[in-house]
């Protein structure tokens, strides 16, 4: 049935590594059986929690009354940040700061978003009612946004312990930079703006707490990732020991990415809340809270100097970091930058490296850990450096790249800031793939697609994929004084366990808790080799349980870890089983143990098949008969292997960092062609290729890089999550924040190079799940300035944008569509303007219009309208946009009272959906009909309503606007009919999205 | 439909791949948690919650739908066919789980039902699709491990074993 392009069977002598073995797991998942969090049944009275959240940027809590909330029936705990911060410890990061996070909100709100009460009841259902009756008063305070204006002395502060929002900053001189960049023939700079995004794994966030009265802890089930050294600062916060956090993973994850890391903040919010409510709780996270309040990459701005020879030798490397953390940081960030720190260089051999890291908060969700972790933006700043180099000298930029790449000869390579390559051969790879991608052809075609006139361009980019992180590298952010003070940190332990049973059935537990990636089936074929059995025959358990399986800190699933450190533990461990089999059989066979084979479920003399014992007699042996073992052989059969490479050592006192264990190398090239009157890119061919080493199943291999192009397109081209300036968010829907699906994704072309095996893995395998999330951006990138002949190409791609640098004006549009744009006061304000026709004298109107009880019946949705003082007036609205629906607490105040002739009127309107703020002004004029009245109102929206309704909003404020002036004009007596409404500035935008420009 | 009161629970029952299940749902109920909290067939999963993603389509009377974007109340009568559903008599894999394993058709599983559901009722329409028409089929399920690549291999695999079982039926 098979198309792969993959080899079916890479097999090196008759091992099951390197074979296409069929997943494990399907047969769970294929049939609905597979166990994620929600699927794990519960206790009778397990309570579902719901959080209220944020729907400002940046602004003080004044009040918060729960009072209602707590008195309904089925809530059995109402909890606010005050009451989390009173009951834990701030959650540490790695490193000194100013920050007190406690996963909710104390006394301020930093993003949309960001939790303020969660409360606890029967179901999810009662839960959100609850939520509805929390009143909470806020200050709205001036926003940052920008990562590099909130340096700036004048940006409003987000956290008051602190000096600067830029928390930390960090220098680092890597050889002599100022030396190579002063003897240069030429230098030259560029500024990068990569955006923020994540991969949105399809089942979000799941933790199910519940306090267990024998530890004075919790039992905590959830789909946190991993690493494990977050269990530390979990507990920490809750002031328990680590021993009395259970935390328990189930089976199945639905796919991570890196996002279920930062799950860790919610883990210890939802223990105090289980432990108030004397019940276990259990959340699951919906999509707008996901995508709102979760985790993303940080973005990052960057600004990278080069220095370079005429000849195109780059001598000398500057990079200057402004990573956009968000509104806290969590650990292990500000991790990305520091992880990629040792690979500055990417592939490069460049001996002077200069980098300055400004790790900035601002008032937006916070950051994690999202595949790729720090590579994109890094190699984004790199490749597209190499890029201009070789525009400004005239070379192509390919050949520019091999002048530059690290040589095989060079491997095991020392790079400038710590990494240590450990094998490779980079221009071998390159070769490999631009003869059997079809280099030449796709330049023929770009030369022909020219010459008609088309805009195409070819990008190309490297990278050095880093995989199994060093657990010190966070450390590097520290001074060498700070790092002396605080001890040691290295290694990345990985363990697995490996058992036999009384009959010969074979257990494998390991820490490698996988979230899709098929890591049973490579764990089964890895033992099975060992063992000289079929990997049918082993039953791989890879649910985790921290009070009963081996696990160290850096146990989890992330960057890369698999390949080389979770393959290499199981190697080891079954590498343990085999000797001790070995040796106990060796006694039976009357060989030495060293002369003794496993296969087929026998082990056997090497020199003699027929002397063979069955392998479950063996199993039998040990566990029925200890006393014929021999007399240095431990009963049973149960080895844990925790491995660690020891290439990962500590920071040097220069900061130098060996990053990770391996690196593989990834090379892509694409050619893009653009059209001129839409600005979309289409790729027209892309070749990926990826050196990892060995592989230990080519299907499961394949799938991780398909899965990491499919997520690199998407946040090439239309992934990214928006924020206005005032911090309020709108990318809160899959309508809005857009992810690839079938139609759109293109193929691709994979190129299997030559494999350089790792000498520092048990296996020789290195990771392979993050490749085109390095190459795919800035690949096309590349392509796209190849193609237009510009510098500053923003991600994402969309057409709007490229349509600005091809520089042609927007095409006029098409008939029918009204227009009229002034500059609006706010880019983000909904402007609403028109005038109508009443059939009644003026005088008639005003009054209707100042009459509390005549004007409930005309707005729509309007269950209560007070006046409150004078011109003052306060009600309750229920308003729907698109998918959300809900309560509003209006209040409207009327000035510039003109009877009968005008006023202005300025109101806020705020409930669990959001906020808004609006101001306008009411005319009336004598006309033939009676009156006419024209109005012309701006409202400003945030929370959740401009979160999952930004499209439909204007739409849905005519409607409104529309009902209530017919409603006005029945009111006053006549069959009038209201002027349609009209929009200004942005409506023709929204509609030219809506028809399908927005991609 | 008939008219429910807000605050009651509701006696729901409806065919669930062939077997009769019921249970007692508020008229605010969504299908979905229905489906896997009072039936308890997990099987089905929620994605989105906003009728985007696909995960958790099922097929209501033989049409695919989103469980997320419906009442449990609304599903009262009908004759459903979830994942748990697909696999032959004997519980060996159908044709289409089969296609999906031996492609390499999915990654953590959980999109997984919700497309093997819009396939479902695709194939049944479409015996011999174009890779087009799959990726049409497909645009309303949302995978982000894979690459659709592989799904739609396992689809064109599938389809062409469909018509080889149809065939050998006649």
């Amino acid at each position: 049935m098979t198309k792969f392009a993959m080899p079916e069977e890479i097999r090196e002598g008759d091992t099951h590594v390197g074979r296409r073995m069929l997943r494990v797991e399907d047969r769970s998942l294929l049939r609905g059986e597979g166990q994620f969090v929600d699927d794990v049944p519960v206790k009778k009275g397990t309570l579902h929690a719901a959080f209220l959240r944020s729907p400002h940027g940046h602004a003080e809590i004044i009040n918060i009354d729960t009072s209602r909330a707590e008195e309904m029936p089925g809530v059995f705990a109402v909890l606010t940040g005050r009451e989390v911060a009173e009951q834990t410890n701030p959650m540490i990061v790695g490193f000194e700061n100013p920050i007190d996070y406690y996963g909710m909100a104390v006394d301020k709100v930093r993003y949309v978003g960001e939790p303020v009460v969660a409360v606890a009841a029967v179901d999810r259902y009662r839960a959100e009612d609850a939520l509805d009756l929390i009143e909470v008063t806020y200050n709205v305070l001036r926003a940052a946004v920008d990562p590099v204006e909130a340096c700036e002395p004048e940006a409003p502060l987000i956290h008051p312990r602190a000096d600067s929002n830029c928390v930390s900053k960090r220098n680092f001189v890597h050889g002599e930079p100022d030396k190579a960049f002063a003897e240069a023939d030429r230098t030259t700079e560029l500024t990068i703006r990569y955006p923020r995004n994540s991969i949105t794994p399809m089942e979000t966030y799941a933790v199910l707490s519940e306090p267990n009265a024998e530890t004075g802890g919790f039992d905590v089930l959830s789909n946190f990732q991993g690493p494990f050294s977050v269990h530390t600062v979990m507990a920490l916060a809750l002031r328990i020991r680590t021993a009395s956090l259970r935390h328990r993973s189930p089976k199945n994850s639905g796919g991570s990415f890196g996002s279920k890391l930062v799950i860790f903040p919610y883990i210890v919010v939802l223990c105090v809340l289980a432990r108030k409510a004397r019940r276990p709780v259990k959340w699951i996270e919906d999509r707008l809270e996901h995508l709102s309040a979760s985790s993303v990459a940080p973005n990052r701005v960057t600004r990278v100097e080069a220095a370079y020879g005429n000849d195109g030798i780059v001598t000398g490397l500057r990079l200057t970091h402004w990573d956009d953390h968000g509104a806290y940081l969590r650990a292990p960030m500000p991790a990305p930058i520091y992880r990629m720190h040792g690979v500055s260089t990417n592939g490069y051999d460049i001996r002077n490296l200069a980098v300055t890291n400004h790790i900035v908060m601002t008032n937006k969700c916070p950051t994690g850990a999202v595949r790729g972790f720090g590579g994109p933006q890094l190699y984004f700043a790199v490749e597209r450096m190499m890029h201009k180099i070789a525009t400004e000298l005239g070379i192509d930029p390919l050949e520019l790249m091999r002048r530059n790449m690290v040589r095989a000869d060079q491997f095991p390579y020392k790079a400038i800031a710590g990494a240590l390559l450990d094998s490779g051969d980079y221009l071998r790879t390159i070769d490999e793939t631009v003869t059997e991608g079809g280099l030449d052809a796709l330049k023929k075609r770009r030369d022909e697609a020219r010459a008609q006139g088309k805009l195409y361009g070819i990008g190309y980019a490297a990278c050095v994929e880093p995989s199994q992180s060093n657990m010190g590298y966070i450390s590097t952010l520290k001074t060498g004084l700070e790092r002396e003070r605080a001890g040691p940190k290295d290694g990345a332990v990985a363990s697995v366990t490996v058992s036999v049973d009384a009959l010969g059935s074979v257990n494998v537990i390991g820490d490698s808790v996988p979230q899709g990636q098929g890591h049973q089936t490579a764990l089964s074929q890895i033992v099975a080799d060992q063992l000289g059995l079929d990997p049918e025959e082993i039953v791989v358990s890879l649910d985790t349980d921290t009070s009963k399986d081996g696990w160290s800190i850096a146990a989890g699933n992330y960057s890369c870890r698999f390949a080389p450190a979770s393959a290499s533990a199981a190697h080891q461990a079954a590498f343990r089983v085999r000797e001790k089999m070995a040796r106990i059989a060796a006694t039976r066979l009357n060989v030495p143990p060293g002369d003794v084979e496993f296969s087929g479920g026998r082990i056997h003399a090497a020199n003699n098949p027929e002397n063979a014992i069955p392998f479950y007699r063996v199993g039998g042996l040990a566990h029925w008969s200890p006393s014929s073992l021999p007399d240095d052989v431990e009963p049973g059969i149960r080895e844990t292997a925790m491995w660690n490479a020891p290439e990962l050592t500590p920071t040097t006192a220069n900061d130098e960092i060996n990053t990770s264990l391996a690196y593989g190398f990834g090379f892509d090239f694409c050619g893009v062609e653009i059209d001129r009157d839409t600005g979309v890119v289409r790729v027209d061919h892309y070749v990926s290729a990826h050196d990892c080493g060995t592989i230990l199943n080519p299907g499961l291999a394949e799938g991780q890089i398909r899965g990491s192009w499919a997520s690199a397109w998407g946040a090439t081209f239309i992934e990214e999550f928006c924020y206005d300036d005032d911090g309020t968010f709108r990318s809160g829907s899959f309508a809005e924040y857009l992810v690839p699906t079938a139609t759109e994704l293109p193929d691709f072309q994979i190129v299997h190079p030559t494999p350089h095996p790792s000498p520092y893995t048990r296996l020789g395998a290195k990771g392979i799940a993050e490749g085109n999330q390095y190459t795919t951006p800035v690949c096309v990138a590349n392509a796209v300035a190849d193609a237009l002949g510009i510098e500053d190409v923003q991600l994402p791609l969309k057409p709007a944008k490229v349509l600005r640098w091809i520089g042609g004006a927007e095409p006029p549009p098409s008939k029918g569509i009204q227009t009229n744009a002034p500059a609006q006061r706010n880019p983000s304000a909904i402007e609403v303007s028109g005038q109508m026709e009443v059939p009644a004298p003026p005088q008639e109107v005003w009054d209707l219009l100042l009459d509390p009880d005549r004007m409930a019946r005309l707005i729509p949705g309007c269950e209560r309208l007070v006046k409150t003082g004078d011109d003052r007036f306060n009600g309750t609205v229920m308003l729907g946009v698109g998918p959300v629906k809900g309560r509003f607490d209006v209040n409207i105040e009327l000035a510039e009272l003109d009877a009968p002739r005008r006023t202005t009127l300025t109101g806020t309107a705020d409930g669990p959906l959001g906020s808004s703020r609006g101001q306008g002004s009411f005319v009336i004029e004598d006309s033939a009909a009676g009156s006419t009245v024209a109005y012309d109102v701006s409202v400003e929206l945030s929370g959740k309503v401009a979160a999952v309704g930004g499209r439909m909003i204007k739409g849905a404020a005519r409607q409104l606007i529309d009902r209530f002036m017919r409603a006005l004009v029945r009111q006053a007596g006549g069959g009038g009919q209201a002027a349609p409404a009209r929009h200004r500035s942005g409506f023709l935008a929204w509609l030219m999205r809506l028809v399908g420009g927005g991609r | 439909m008939k008219n429910l009161s807000r605050d009651s629970r509701h006696h729901v029952t409806f065919r669930l791949n062939g077997v009769t299940v019921e249970g007692f749902s508020e008229p605010r109920m969504l299908l979905s948690d229905f489906l896997r909290h009072e039936v308890g067939a997990t099987g089905t999963h929620v994605g989105c919650e906003h009728g985007v993603c696909g995960a958790c389509t099922i097929l209501i009377d033989g049409t695919a739908s989103r469980s997320c974007l419906m009442l449990a109340v609304q599903a009262d009568g009908a004759e459903i066919d979830t994942i748990e559903g697909l696999a032959n008599a004997d519980g060996s894999f159908g044709i289409l789980q089969q296609a999906f394993h031996e492609n390499f058709a999915l990654q953590c599983g959980f999109c997984t039902p919700g497309i093997l559901m819009s396939l479902s009722e695709f194939l049944q329409d479409n015996p011999d699709p174009s890779v087009d028409e799959i990726k049409v089929a497909l645009s309303g399920n949302v995978c982000r491990c894979t690459s659709y690549h592989e799904i739609i291999n396992a689809c064109i695999d599938a389809a062409a074993a469909l018509r080889t079982s149809k065939a050998e039926a006649r």
